[in-house]
C-alpha cells in the first residue's frame, strides 16, 4: 500500500469530516505516517540507495578497474553487452527455475492438501517436518544432495539396476541434479503459503459443492483450486524468484554446462572484479523477474497480492 | 434427480442411527414427512437434529437404517446423486464466485440449458434482481441468506433441507425471513425440512414440528397440538413455558381424572393425561392461568383452583404482566396476565388464588425430570438442558 493510499484510507475510515472530526482525522493521518517512518527509512537506506548505486555501477566505464577507479560514462552498452554475452545463462536460469517451480507445485500441492485436510492431530508435526530442513544451512543441505546423487551412491546404483539410466549414466553434474536441488531447497516456500490458503477453506464450501451436484473431482476444480489460488500464486513466486537467482545448486550439483546467471554474477563480482558488467547483469535479472512476476500475477487474476 | 417441474416427495427415515464412537447422536429414528410439507426438526443443540439433516443430504453416513425419498432408497448415495439440496447454516456461499454464478452452480454441474433465464427468475423470486454481479461478501446477512436459498431452490429438489437458516440474522430480519420462507415454500410446493433450536420459529412456519432430544423424537405433531398437549416434560418446557406441580391421581369420573395437588383437588381431561394412575406432574401454561384475590370466587364453578399463593415478583412486559406466585408448599409458579385493563393488578406480597379452565390441564409422567428442556433453569443452575 502506498503512502498516499494509506493517508486516503485513514481519511476514509474517519468518516465525514465534521467540525470536531477534522482535527482528529489529521492527527490520525500523522500517526499513520509516523508508524510508517522506521520501515520507510530502512527501505530507503538499505534498498533504494543500494539499488540506485547498482544501476549506476552498471553504467560505469567498462574499461575501468579497481586500481584505476571507475568513471561514470553512462555506458548503456554494458547492459546490452552482458545480455548478449550471457544470454544462454539467463535463459537457462529461467528454464531451470520454471521446471523446479512446476515440480514444487506437483510435489507441494498434494502435500499441503494432505496436511490441511487429512493430517488431523499430526498437522503440526507435519508442518514442523516441512520446515525442519531450515535448521541446517542451505549450503550443507545442498552438499548432502551431492552425496545422495553421487555416481556410486544408492540412487544412481538403483536406477542402473532398474535400467532406468544407462550403465555409464550419472545424475550428479547434470541439469537433472541442479533442478532436483532447486526443487528440494525451495519446496517449503511452496508448501507453506499453499497450506495457509488451503487451511482457510471452509469445509462447508466443499459440502455445499457436493450438495449442488459436483463430484469430488469437480468440487476440487471448481471450489478448492480457485480458493487456493492466492497460496498457489504466492508459492510459485516464492519458489521461482529465488530459484532463478540461485547459484549454489548449480555450483555444487552442476558443471559449467549448467551455469546459471547467479554463477555468472558471482564470478563477475568476486573473481573477474568486473563491477560494471556484474552490476548490469544483476539489474537485468531483477528487471526480468519483475516483468515476469507482473505478467504472471496479472494472468492469474490475483492482483490483490501485489 | 429432480426432473425440473416436480414438486416435493415423501421423505421416510426408518430406524436411522448415527454413532460417533460410542455416542449415539441419532438413535433408531423413525420419521415420515409427507410431500409438500413444511416440516420442522426442533431441539436444543446437540440433540441430533443437524446430524439427521446431514444424513438426508448425504454428508453423513447412517450407522444403520434406511432413508427413502419418493420410495427410492437414497441412504447410500453420494450427496451429489441425491434429489435434495441444502441451505447451510452460515450459508456457505462460494466467496470466489459472484451471486449469479453461486446460484447457477447446481445448474452448471448438471449441464442444464438456459441457465441465464432460470437464474434471473430465481433471483427475482428472492428479490435480489440487481445483485447478480456482486460477490457474497458485499451482501448483508439477510441477502446472503436469500442467495443460499436461491442456490438450493433453483435445482428444484424433491426435498429442501434448511439447517438453522435464520440463526445468523438479527431478530427483526429473522421475523421477516420467516414470513418470506413460508411464502416461497407455498409458492414452489417443495417439501421443506427445517432444522432449528428456536421454538417460536418452528411453530410460526412449520405444518408439523418434531421435537428432538438426545437423538430421539420426543413428540411430533401440529404446533398447536404440541403446545397444548405435550407428551413429556421436555416438550412442555422446551416449547414455551409450563408450570409443573407434583400430584397424584385419585379417581376417574367419565372423561375426567380427579387429581390431588398438594391437598387440593382438581380435574384434568383423560385425553390430556399421559398416565391415568399414580404419581403425575400436573401441567398448565402460564398464560392459561389467571389470578384472583384469595378466597374470592372467580370464573366458573368448575375451574381448577390452587388457593393461598403469595405474589413474590411482578414484571410488567407491556402486553402482559408476569407474576411469580409462591405456593404454600414452597414452589414458585408463573402466571402471565394479559394487560386488558379490565383485570385487577396485584402487588408483591398479595395473597392470591390461581384459577384456570380444567380442560387446559395436562398430566405428565412423574418419573420424568420436571426441568428437562427448561433452558432458563439449566442456565441458572448450570445443569445440562436435556
Amino acid at each position: 500500500m502506498s503512502v498516499a493510499q494509506f493517508g486516503g484510507q485513514v481519511a476514509a475510515e474517519a468518516g465525514g469530516p465534521g467540525a470536531g472530526e477534522v482535527e482528529q482525522e489529521r492527527r490520525r493521518g500523522r500517526v499513520g505516517y509516523l508508524l510508517l517512518l522506521p520501515g520507510l527509512l530502512w527501505l530507503v537506506i538499505f534498498f533504494l540507495v543500494p539499488t540506485v548505486q547498482l544501476v549506476a555501477t552498471g553504467l560505469y566505464d567498462p574499461n575501468g578497474s579497481l586500481d584505476t577507479g571507475y568513471a561514470m560514462t553512462w555506458s548503456f552498452s554494458n547492459y546490452w553487452d552482458v545480455l548478449v554475452q550471457y544470454q544462454e545463462q539467463f535463459l537457462r536460469s529461467f528454464g531451470y527455475a520454471l521446471i523446479a517451480t512446476i515440480a514444487c507445485i506437483f510435489l507441494g500441492y498434494p502435500l499441503s492438501y494432505a496436511i490441511a485436510f487429512k493430517a488431523g492431530r499430526w498437522k503440526n508435526l507435519m508442518l514442523v517436518l516441512v520446515i525442519a530442513p531450515f535448521f541446517t544451512s542451505f549450503l550443507v543441505r545442498t552438499l548432502a544432495w551431492k552425496s545422495i546423487l553421487s555416481d556410486n551412491g544408492l540412487i544412481v546404483e538403483t536406477l542402473k539396476t532398474l535400467q532406468l539410466i544407462p550403465e555409464d549414466g550419472r545424475l550428479l553434474a547434470t541439469p537433472v541434479a541442479v533442478v532436483t536441488g532447486l526443487t528440494y531447497n525451495f519446496l517449503p516456500f511452496m508448501v507453506l503459503p499453499l497450506y495457509a490458503s488451503l487451511e482457510k477453506i471452509d469445509p462447508r464450501l466443499i459440502e455445499a459443492s457436493k450438495d449442488l451436484y459436483a463430484s469430488g473431482v469437480t468440487s476440487f476444480r471448481k471450489v478448492t483450486l480457485p480458493l487456493s489460488a492466492p497460496g498457489l500464486v504466492a508459492g510459485t513466486l516464492l519458489t521461482f524468484i529465488p530459484a532463478a537467482g540461485d547459484y549454489i545448486n548449480s555450483e555444487l550439483l552442476g558443471t559449467p554446462q549448467q551455469r546459471m546467471i547467479g554463477n555468472v554474477i558471482d564470478n563477475l563480482f568476486l573473481v573477474q572484479l568486473d563491477y560494471p558488467a556484474a552490476a548490469a547483469s544483476s539489474v537485468l535479472l531483477m528487471v526480468a523477474i519483475v516483468c515476469l512476476v507482473v505478467f504472471y500475477v496479472r494472468r492469474a487474476g490475483t492482483e490483490d497480492l501485489l | 434427480m429432480a426432473d425440473g417441474r416436480s414438486a416435493g416427495a415423501d421423505l421416510t427415515l426408518t430406524g436411522v442411527t448415527k454413532r460417533f464412537g460410542g455416542f449415539a447422536a441419532v438413535d433408531d429414528l423413525d420419521l415420515e414427512v409427507a410431500s409438500g410439507q413444511f416440516f420442522a426438526l426442533l431441539g436444543p443443540s446437540g440433540c441430533g437434529k443437524t446430524t439427521t439433516l446431514r444424513m438426508v443430504a448425504g454428508l453423513e453416513e447412517p450407522t444403520a437404517g434406511t432413508i427413502t425419498i419418493g420410495g427410492d432408497d437414497i441412504g447410500r448415495l453420494k450427496p451429489y446423486k441425491r434429489p435434495v439440496n441444502t441451505v447451510f447454516q452460515n450459508y456457505a456461499l462460494f466467496p470466489h464466485l459472484n451471486i449469479f454464478e453461486n446460484v447457477a452452480f447446481g445448474l452448471r454441474r448438471r449441464g442444464v440449458k438456459d441457465v441465464k433465464s432460470q437464474v434471473d427468475d430465481m433471483l427475482e423470486l428472492v428479490e435480489l434482481g440487481g445483485y447478480a454481479k456482486r460477490r457474497p461478501a458485499q451482501l448483508s446477512g439477510g441477502q446472503q441468506q436469500r442467495v443460499a436459498l436461491a442456490r438450493a431452490l433453483i435445482n428444484r429438489p424433491q426435498v429442501l433441507l434448511l439447517d438453522e437458516p435464520l440463526g445468523a440474522l438479527d431478530l427483526k430480519l429473522r421475523r421477516q425471513m420467516q414470513i418470506e420462507l413460508k411464502r416461497i415454500q407455498t409458492e414452489v410446493g417443495i417439501t421443506f425440512i427445517h432444522v432449528t433450536h428456536d421454538q417460536e420459529e418452528a411453530m410460526t412456519m412449520a405444518d408439523t414440528v418434531a421435537v428432538m432430544n438426545k437423538g430421539v423424537i420426543e413428540q411430533m405433531g401440529a404446533p398447536a397440538d404440541l403446545y397444548d398437549n405435550p407428551a413429556t416434560t421436555f416438550v412442555s418446557n422446551f416449547l414455551g413455558q409450563s408450570n409443573l406441580v407434583k400430584a397424584s391421581i385419585l379417581d376417574t369420573h367419565g372423561d375426567a381424572l380427579v387429581v390431588d395437588v398438594q391437598g387440593t383437588r382438581i380435574a384434568a381431561p383423560v385425553a390430556r393425561a399421559r398416565r391415568t394412575d399414580g404419581q403425575v406432574w400436573v401441567g398448565v401454561r402460564p398464560e392459561k392461568v389467571f389470578l384472583g384475590a384469595a378466597g374470592v370466587e372467580e370464573g366458573s364453578y368448575d375451574d381448577n383452583v390452587l388457593p393461598s399463593g403469595t405474589v413474590t415478583d411482578v414484571s410488567f412486559i407491556g402486553v402482559s404482566t408476569q407474576y411469580l406466585v409462591k405456593m404454600p408448599w414452597g414452589q414458585e409458579l408463573t402466571v402471565f396476565e394479559q394487560n386488558t385493563g379490565a383485570r385487577e393488578q396485584f402487588r408483591v406480597g398479595d395473597k392470591v388464588d390461581l384459577h384456570w379452565v380444567a380442560a387446559h390441564t395436562f398430566l405428565l409422567d412423574a418419573d420424568q425430570d420436571a426441568h428437562a428442556g427448561d433452558e432458563t433453569y439449566a442456565a441458572l443452575s448450570g445443569a445440562p438442558t436435556a
